[in-house]
């Protein structure tokens, strides 16, 4: 099967950065970019949940935000066998979030394969994204003195930028519905990938950034953020099946569980665990684990759902 | 023309802090201080200024003696040990002292 082509763009932002191109955009496009995917994911969940009830989007979403704390914890304790504390929890609280990013790619892979998905993996993309960083900070702060401003903390994450766009475009979409959303469809549906190709673009050329950096980190560093992916996965479409979820639902909420952050967590551990180093953290998350889950994970998660699901 | 003697504390660092320095500086007497976009690089490798892990800032600050004082204090025991960051201090010369 061929290569989506969004994917095509990503290889072509890599390729240019280890070819030292001097290609780079503007940070103010990439933060309008960024803009635009939250709230067209958030739009597209917003309009389907309008069309279901919402009991049963209530105890999967905890359940999910259990399941995102637990993979941190799991995550550190496998970080913690090399690791220093502040460095395994910082990482962790990378691999128990989730990527905004992967899931729209992942999303637009089932949209080509004609394979449809529940509107509350969106909601399970924003309430997975906070618990694992919540779970990042206690476990840094275990092991060492000083104070958490949990305030602070908690003002980032759930009033960060990708939070707000993303709940509040389900919001938006869900008091619109279908019809509300016709007018604008155009630019949030019909443009949605032109745009995830431009931002893959960006993120071809950070990525190639962080590959750098990944050498200093080491084998072990490299060998998680290649393989903690594929585990996490097979444990978010057991979850998913569990559920009852479709197989685009399955396929969905694996990726959730596989992918890793790197826009809200480095900026939140940054603040809150100042003494972990984030070069380690985005050496894995941005420079293996996204790369991975984009080329090999994607495909390989869609297997798996199709073959739970039969 | 007559120059009226102040400090200008100017700090560079990780644009995640911009909103705590700001607390910091507001809370520690500045009357001011000025906030832009940074691109550099240093002992903590090349900040290329698009992503908020790879930006940088540079905060301005101009204010009397012991205002800078108190500033750089609060930047050498909260931030120095684990933030990529420099703070120096000039002389500058302002029209309107009562400003700072």
């Amino acid at each position: 099967m061929t290569l989506d082509p969004v994917v095509l763009f990503f290889l072509l932002g890599l390729a240019a950065a280890l070819a030292r191109s001097d290609l780079k955009l503007p940070p103010a496009l990439y933060e309008t970019l960024s803009v635009f995917l939250l709230i067209a994911i958030g739009l597209k969940g917003g309009v389907a949940l309008a069309k279901l009830g919402s009991a049963t989007v209530l105890w999967q979403a905890l359940l999910v935000i259990g399941l995102s704390a637990l993979l941190a914890l799991v995550a550190f304790g496998v970080l913690r066998l090399r690791l220093a504390r502040p460095d395994a929890a910082a990482t962790a609280a990378h691999y128990g979030s989730v990527s905004v990013v992967t899931f729209a790619v992942a999303s637009s892979y089932l949209t080509r394969q004609g394979i449809s998905y529940e509107p509350q993996l969106t909601v399970f993309l924003a309430v997975m994204e906070m618990p694992a960083l919540i779970v990042g900070v206690v476990l840094a702060r275990l092991g060492a003195q000083g104070q958490v401003a949990w305030g602070r903390l908690a003002h980032e994450v759930l009033l960060g930028k990708s939070m707000v766009l993303l709940l509040g475009g389900l919001l938006i979409g869900y008091l619109a519905g279908p019809e509300g959303m016709k007018s604008l469809s155009p630019l949030y549906v019909d443009l949605f990938k032109p745009v995830l190709s431009l931002f893959l673009l960006e993120m071809g050329l950070v990525t190639a950034g962080k590959l750098a950096g990944l050498r200093a980190q080491g084998v072990f560093v490299a060998l998680f953020a290649l393989l903690t992916p594929p585990v996490f996965a097979v444990v978010g479409a057991l979850t998913g099946q569990g559920m009852g979820l479709s197989t685009g639902g399955v396929m969905l909420l694996a990726t959730l569980c596989a992918s890793s952050s790197y826009i809200a967590a480095p900026a939140a551990m940054r603040i809150a665990v100042p003494e972990a180093n984030p070069a380690v953290s985005l050496a894995a998350s941005l420079g293996v684990t996204f790369p991975f889950n984009l080329l090999v994970g994607i495909p390989l998660y869609a297997w798996l759902a199709r073959t739970l699901t039969a | 023309m007559t120059f009226h003697s102040k400090k200008l504390l100017t700090i560079v660092t990780e644009s995640v802090l911009e909103g705590q320095l700001v607390e910091d500086i507001r809370r520690l007497g500045a009357h001011g201080y000025t906030v832009c976009d940074a691109r550099g690089g240093g002992t903590h490798g090349v900040q290329g200024g698009a992503w908020s892990f790879d930006a940088n800032i540079r905060i301005d600050v101009v204010c009397d003696e012991a205002v800078a004082g108190a500033i750089a204090e609060r930047c050498r025991s909260r931030y120095l040990p684990h933030y990529g960051m420099i703070v120096y201090v000039s002389e500058v010369g302002v029209l309107r002292p009562e400003k700072f």
